[in-house]
């Protein structure tokens, strides 16, 4: 008689895994606009069914929970129902014996308290306070609500051109974005429920590449409005080019000897080529944007003069200043900061680093930025230095993965406690000391020491990329509002008290994506348009072709490839390849049109203007 | 084209034609419920699904377009179970009492389950209340609601106002007014464009037919009924009469056997109307620095509810005529009342409207006086109408062609094109032209302002070497095209008419719902009917003379400024 079985997954474990595993994405792809206490009473019945049914708090508890929940959905409870929800759920969060009880009633405790207005109105009115206008989860998501849909319809159907066309229409960096955004729009694409999000990017590179030039729209009539725009950034540029459209008359002031802001004195040649980026500045320019280059506005009263010469004034300046690790040793030579590496490549200075050790201080997409331009530039060794691990870098997969792969290495864990440099003042190394990784602090694990002794990494050149700066002082000394260093203007580029002057990107925000900084460039075009007495607004002429119906049956997303890590880690070269024909029509016509099918063709679907 | 197989039939079509049209233009009909041709495509019910070769899923046969080779079938059985699953839920959270709708016998839910043969209810119901203004003159029960979204798109789209919403998310979404507000806060203008377009019974007017009930039974007052111009063209819809056959005076000889005293035609006011809106016209135009133009017609209620609630700054602009309702409830509770020698009071006044608005304009404080009572008592929709000759049993066919009573019931053709967008401006410039020039113009010398499409009409003419420009809108969101394209002077006119219902009263709110628009096929009759009469200009009704000359004395005197004229800001919306 055996005693002991190899244990073998069933039919319904194996179904059940499966099942969890398509739950997982679904929720990974969520709704954009549902009632969150809906969303928290599906959650609750979840944990529910996985309750083993020991303890009474979460066998009991949780369904008591649910049914509380429903009645505020259903216009049935009183404010008390309030409390006793979060009372008993407390109760279960104490008592209950494992995780499976304890989490699920947390869940209810985090949710009472994010949205307990939420929970009021459904009592006190019998109403939700959510409004389901946002269908389009891709659209939503992108901070510049570019028409997704729309422009992968019009690659599938052969028209790249009308595709750049439609982008421009919200995003005049068509180019620049197809190569280096960040794509927020992929996490919540809702194809995820079927298998993965479309490569929305790679779409949008694909029509990029496959259009050529595509020639601005014309320019409304002219107003006779003049706008001065403080930096040529993604969102300057942005902002003159719907100025322009709408017949305005905008000179960008730009500090350094080329227009792009971080897209070219931020982001490498090897993701962003000059060139193509070039492509879209190009089209921005033809509109009519005066520049003036090598031009920086520094004080109070130059400040002052422009908003006298002119009728509007955008500040978007950008965040071009280092910040410092505050260790000892930090002028050495030898010490530099990611700005000032990459500002010397914007100008076309690139640094040559053969037989040198380089140790890159960082976790975000500047310190990778920076590790792999050290690659580049011929160095023997290129190590990061994070003080957490991998998993909670903020640079994208992809950037990090593509370092390694370059040969750089990461070192995690490790937290920089000195510099050490030699008699001459030059560095040598670099003192850490390991961390482990530890309790969640502000809902992330925080590193901690491990307890071991420091020790010394060699180098020759340490790069600081830990984040940057806004140059904010001449403003403040004009009389802006400022938070930390950043500008102080709200959600619609105002800045409260100065009629006439408007701020939006980085130096507003603090360092964040390019396509946000787009996105605020359109809002205060919108908001310049209607303060200077206008409504203009902004379309694409194009028209969208109407989505088309079939099984969208499961199928892999394509990625781009690239070049092999030993044929682009000597070079500034771009190693990413767009789409094939084949491929860009395959993974068009995995959009699943959001803008036709569910509550697009009610509502939403499409915003044709602006 | 674009060639596609319909249940084995080749069909060559248009490209872009969607599936539902490309089989009913070649006579293969595929149910639907929620569809409403260019305002609501949004296959929300799923009753019209299809099945396509080599799809594994069904489409929506409604908005989606075919493609060169599809091989379609409307019946097939796995089209039909889903659609009977589907509408097997629909039911199951809609309250189907039939016997007791205003939807019964009229409802394209009932229609599709007596097609389908439902017997039993697989699912358990699940019906939800909300509370309702049953006082306001449109009642929404959300009990029998099938989330079909048309009322919220009429509104938007069409209307132009927004009064529904989406309210909440997932199993509990609903229709409700937008922004929370209970209806009577919302600025409904009360058109009732909703209600026409709703599939079941949802949306319905306030049934005011026992109110009229408990008036017929008391035998010591008298019973007067006027009927709007457009309900002659629409009442015999639902009677089984031929347009032609269904005329006015059969309409009053079924009204006398339903009890009142007294039949009239408000064609005879919307005479009046034009004496005095005209005369009012040409008043202002003769006074242009104290007037601000273009002068609107102030006739249709919703239009003034609209008015009063988006454009409040332009009020002053609109005529102060009260509307041709309200004009004749103030005449009968005076003029008529002295004739027959009875005290205003004793007097129960109703109308026959094509219309929901009229519900509330009858109400207004200011549409009567202390000794009168309120000028209209109870107004009815031609469909409560139609709903009361049905209950009384009475055999359309058979009744005799009598004609209306007097004083009231005379009408020009001028009048009963009241009835139809284009109508009241068409009326009031052949009198203004009279009352300009001492002749009478051609009487179709204005047909350029006739006719309803997206946008406005415009014309401009020319009264004795003064120019008038003119301009015609129906349909609210017509009317604030119109009003913006006015108010950033785009465009300038003297005098402007505005109805709220699409093609005018014609298309009202309160007429015989059809699954497709009837406002044009209305309208028409009613130009004949304009043709046909012998007396086309309102100046010439002999009745409204001899009103002038025994009662009024003069248009805009001081008996007129008193019961014939309203001041807008007299009640609140």
């Amino acid at each position: 008689m055996a005693r002991q079985k190899i244990q073998s997954v069933s039919k319904v474990e194996a179904t059940v895994d499966r099942l969890y595993e398509e739950l997982g994405s679904r929720v990974n792809a969520v709704s954009t606009n549902s009632c969150p206490i809906d969303v928290a009473l599906g959650f609750v019945r979840l944990c529910h069914s996985q309750s083993c049914g020991k303890c009474t708090p979460c066998r009991v508890g949780l369904g008591q929970l649910a049914t509380l929940i429903e009645s505020v959905l259903d216009g049935q409870a009183d404010m008390e129902t309030i409390d006793l929800i979060e009372k008993t759920a407390n109760s279960i969060y104490l008592s209950a014996d494992c995780a499976i009880g304890y989490e699920a009633a947390n869940m209810v405790l985090v949710s009472v308290k994010g949205f307990r207005e939420d929970f009021e109105s459904h009592v006190k009115n019998g109403k939700c306070m959510c409004h389901f206008d946002r269908p389009v989860p891709c659209v939503t998501r992108c901070p510049a609500n570019v028409d997704i849909p729309g422009y992968i319809a019009l690659a599938a159907a052969g028209r790249p051109e009308d595709a750049v066309r439609q982008i421009r229409k919200d995003n005049p960096f068509p180019t620049a974005c197809a190569l280096i955004c960040e794509h927020p729009c992929e996490n919540y694409c809702r194809r995820q429920m079927i298998d993965d999000p479309i490569n929305i990017r790679g779409i949008k590179r694909y029509v990029c590449d496959k259009a050529g030039e595509v020639p601005a729209p014309a320019c409304q009539p002219a107003t006779g409005k003049k706008i001065a725009i403080i930096g040529g950034g993604p969102s300057g540029l942005t902002c003159a080019y719907y100025l322009q459209l709408m017949g305005h008359q905008t000179t960008v002031f730009e500090e350094k000897k080329y227009l792009g802001g971080m897209l070219r004195y931020g982001i490498p040649n090897y993701r962003l080529p000059r060139e193509r980026l070039q492509e879209d500045i190009d089209c921005i320019l033809s509109t009519g944007v005066e520049v003036k280059l090598n031009t920086k506005i520094d004080s109070p009263e130059e400040i002052q003069k422009l908003k006298e010469e002119y009728d509007a004034l955008y500040i978007s300046i950008g965040a071009h200043k280092d910040k410092k690790v505050r260790l000892e040793n930090e002028d050495a030579d030898g010490v530099i900061s990611a700005v000032d590496m990459l500002k010397a490549i914007g100008n076309d200075e690139y640094p040559d680093y053969t037989g040198k050790q380089v140790l890159v201080i960082g976790g975000g997409n500047v310190a990778m930025d920076c590790t792999r331009t050290a690659v580049r530039a011929g160095a023997d060794k290129v190590s990061v230095v994070y003080r957490r691990r991998i998993a909670d870098m903020t640079a994208l997969q992809e950037e990090i993965f593509g370092a390694q792969a370059e040969g750089a290495e990461i070192l995690e864990l490790v937290a920089p406690t000195r510099i050490e440099a030699d008699e001459n003042g030059k560095v040598i190394g670099l003192w850490v000391k390991q961390q482990m990784i530890s309790r969640y602090k502000k809902g992330r694990p925080a590193p901690a020491d491990a307890g071991e002794d420091e020790y010394m990494i060699p180098c020759d050149i340490l790069v600081v990329a830990i984040g940057q700066g806004i140059e904010s002082e001449p403003f403040s000394e004009f009389g802006l509002p400022t938070k930390w260093d950043q500008i102080d203007a709200d959600d619609y580029t105002y800045i409260k008290d100065r009629p006439g002057v408007f701020s939006g990107g980085d130096c507003a925000t603090g360092p964040a994506t390019v396509i946000k900084a787009i996105a605020a460039g359109k809002a205060a075009a919108a908001n310049i348009d209607e303060y200077l007495g206008y409504n203009h607004t902004i379309e694409s002429g194009v028209e969208v072709p109407p989505a088309r119906i079939y099984d969208r049956t499961p199928c892999g997303r394509v990625n781009m490839r690239e070049k092999e890590a030993g044929e682009r880690n000597n070079n500034f070269e771009p190693f990413e390849y767009g789409m094939s024909d084949k491929e860009a029509m395959q993974e068009s016509n995995r959009c699943l049109r959001c803008d036709h099918f569910g509550y697009g063709c009610f509502e939403g679907g499409r915003i044709f203007k602006w | 084209m674009v060639n596609v197989t319909i249940n084995g039939k080749q069909i060559t079509v248009k490209e872009g034609t969607t599936i539902l049209e490309a089989a009913n233009i070649n006579g293969i009909l595929i149910p639907t419920l929620c569809f409403l041709k260019d305002i609501n495509e949004i296959g929300a019910c799923r009753i019209c699904v299809v099945e396509i070769e080599g799809m594994e899923r069904l489409a929506a046969a409604c908005n989606n377009a075919v493609e060169e080779g599809m091989v379609i079938y409307t019946n097939s059985p796995k089209v039909m179970a889903a659609r009977k699953a589907t509408l097997e839920l629909i039911l199951s959270e809609h309250d189907y009492s039939c016997a007791t709708c205003a939807r019964c016998g009229n409802c394209q839910l009932q229609s599709l389950a007596e097609e389908f043969g439902l017997s039993t209810d697989i699912y358990k119901k699940k019906v939800r209340k909300i509370a309702w203004n049953r006082d306001f003159p449109l009642i929404r029960d959300n009990e029998k609601c099938i989330k079909c979204m048309r009322c919220i798109q009429v509104c938007n789209k069409v209307q132009g106002l927004g009064i529904w919403d989406i309210c909440g998310t997932g199993a509990r979404t609903t229709v409700d007014v937008k922004g929370g507000l209970s209806i009577e806060k919302a600025d409904c203008a009360a058109c009732g464009q909703c209600i026409t377009h709703c599939p079941v019974g949802a949306l319905h007017e306030r049934d005011d037919k026992n109110k009229v009930y408990e008036a017929l039974a008391q035998t010591d007052k008298v019973k007067i009924v006027q009927v709007a111009p457009a309900v002659r063209a629409a009442w015999g819809e639902e009677l089984g009469l031929k347009p032609e056959d269904a005329t006015m005076e059969k309409m009053g000889e079924a009204l006398r056997q339903i009890g009142f005293d007294y039949v009239f035609d408000t064609n005879f006011s919307a005479d009046l109307t034009i004496m005095e809106e005209g005369s009012e016209f040409l008043a202002r135009l003769g006074d242009k620095e104290n007037n601000t133009f273009p002068m609107f017609t102030s006739c249709c209620p919703g239009w003034v509810r609209f008015m009063k609630s988006q454009y409040p700054d332009m009020v002053p602009q609109l005529s102060s005529a009260k509307s041709p309702q309200q004009m004749f409830g103030a005449v009968v509770k005076s003029y008529f009342a002295e004739k027959i020698g009875r005290d205003p009071k004793d007097i129960i006044s109703v109308s026959v409207m094509p219309c929901v608005a009229k519900k509330a304009e009858c109400a207004y404080e200011n549409m009567g006086s202390e000794e009168r009572g309120q000028d209209v008592d109870i107004v009815l929709t031609t469909r409560e109408l139609i709903k009361m000759i049905k209950a009384a049993n009475i055999n359309v066919a058979a009744l005799e062609d009598k004609p209306l009573d007097d004083p009231l019931c005379d009408g020009t053709g001028a009048a009963v094109i009241f009835g139809t967008t284009g109508g009241v401006m068409e009326a009031a410039l052949r009198s203004a032209y009279f009352l300009a020039t001492g002749k009478n113009p051609d009487a179709d010398a204005f047909k350029a302002v006739r006719g309803y499409h997206k946008g406005w009409n415009e014309a401009a003419f020319d009264i004795e070497g003064t120019k008038v420009r003119c301009a015609v809108a129906s349909g609210l969101g017509n009317t604030r095209a119109l009003l913006e394209a006015i108010r950033k002077g785009e465009v300038e006119y003297d005098f402007v008419e505005i109805m709220a219902c699409p093609g005018g009263c014609a298309g009202g709110g309160g007429q015989p719902i059809h699954p497709f628009e009837m406002y044009d096929v209305r309208g028409e009759r009613l130009r004949k009917l304009d043709f046909a009469n012998p007396i086309r200009f309102s100046h010439e009704n002999p009745q409204i003379k001899t009103l002038y000359s025994e009662f009024l004395k003069a248009p805009l005197g001081e008996k007129s400024h008193h019961l014939l004229h309203t001041d807008h800001w007299g009640w609140k919306l």
